[in-house]
């Protein structure tokens, strides 16, 4: 495994959805940040056909945009990211969006950064489709570009077949010292959190909370020659 | 949110009834459905900004509601209604949450655009 820790100064996160930074990514992202890294993070959507309301319910399909506008920058300030972007794409909707709107604005990003990683979901092994969709949408984007141009990508998988078909993640990191942060950042989305899959109502306890959330564990992307997807 | 007081859903769809509306109708069992437990079907559907007009509408059952609507050319209907926005004044935002608090079925009527 390389040396995450410094090598990366300029990283580029694609997700769709305000909370996937939190639950996927905040500590890895910390951590850089804590070692100098500049993070952009491009969210496709508000997330604003969520399900979760808060409970009880403090939200509607009208006032969930904003609300979950505001806990995405909240979650940001927890983790010390530095720049979000809201790209304004409707939740739900990524898969049917006009593809080439997509990935002009993925390549936009692209080419102002220049970041040497990009982290996105991995296509096809995600379960959201917003997820699988804006993965394909990094990974064709990315594809474009010559070999020698194209950042890392780690990708996030979590499927219940991922690991039959992509194995196990070969990028495990260890966010431990960083944990603090990543549940700053999951509790910021305060319409989400309490949601019984995810955290829930009861107040976890330190090893609970280590063994839930303490690794991240993401895929390298392994583009064939051309830049396409590998089969 | 609020849960919903019947009597008061009535006089707000009598107040919107007979005007052009837009709708926004949603049903879902979320997209994480069949990951969570592979027995569950996943299915959702939603419509946005439809125009529609109604002649009739009421609120009905004794909670979680049915609302049904009379447009001029066919029905809206929603069931499983348990939370209203009580700050709006304007348009007629009602959900239907699930013991969990997720959002499971919306109906909302406006005289503008969501």
């Amino acid at each position: 495994m390389k040396n995450q820790q410094t090598e990366h100064q300029r990283i580029l996160v694609v997700f769709p959805h305000p909370d996937d930074e939190a639950f996927a990514a905040s500590g890895t992202l910390a951590m850089y940040i804590d070692s100098g890294a500049q993070v952009t993070y491009a969210c496709l959507t508000l997330g604003e056909m969520g399900r979760n309301m808060g409970i009880p319910p403090f939200a509607s399909r009208v006032t969930l945009p904003a609300i979950r506008k505001e806990e995405l920058a909240a979650s940001c300030l927890a983790i010390g990211i530095q720049d979000l972007r809201m790209l304004g794409f409707h939740d739900k909707m990524i898969e049917f969006e006009d593809q080439q709107r997509l990935d002009n604005e993925i390549m936009a990003l692209l080419k102002e950064l220049s970041p040497s990683l990009v982290i996105t979901f991995y296509p096809g092994y995600s379960v959201h489709p917003d997820h699988d969709a804006t993965g394909a949408a990094v990974i064709r984007t990315i594809g474009r570009l010559s070999a020698a141009e194209r950042p890392l990508v780690h990708c996030v998988a979590f499927a219940n077949n991922h690991e039959q078909a992509i194995g196990k993640a070969d990028v495990v990191v260890d966010v431990t010292a960083f944990l603090e942060k990543k549940m700053a950042s999951i509790r910021a989305h305060r319409s989400q959190f309490q949601a019984a899959e995810l955290v829930g109502n009861r107040e976890l306890t330190y090893e609970e909370t280590r063994t839930r959330f303490g690794t991240e564990p993401f895929w390298t992307y392994r583009f064939d020659q051309s830049g396409g997807y590998e089969t | 949110m609020q849960p919903i007081t019947p009597q008061d859903i009535q006089i707000r769809i009598d107040q919107l009834a007979g005007q052009d509306l837009y709708v926004h109708l949603e049903l879902t069992t979320g997209a994480y459905a069949s990951h969570l437990d592979s027995a569950r079907h996943p299915a959702s559907a939603f419509i946005s900004n439809a125009e529609v007009r109604y002649t009739q509408g009421s609120i009905s059952g004794a909670g979680p509601y049915r609302v049904g609507l009379k447009t001029t050319r066919g029905w809206i209907y929603a069931e499983g209604l348990t939370h209203v926005d009580e700050m709006e004044k304007e348009r007629l935002i009602l959900a239907g949450h699930d013991s969990q608090g997720k959002l499971i079925v919306a109906l909302q009527l406006s005289r503008e655009t969501f």
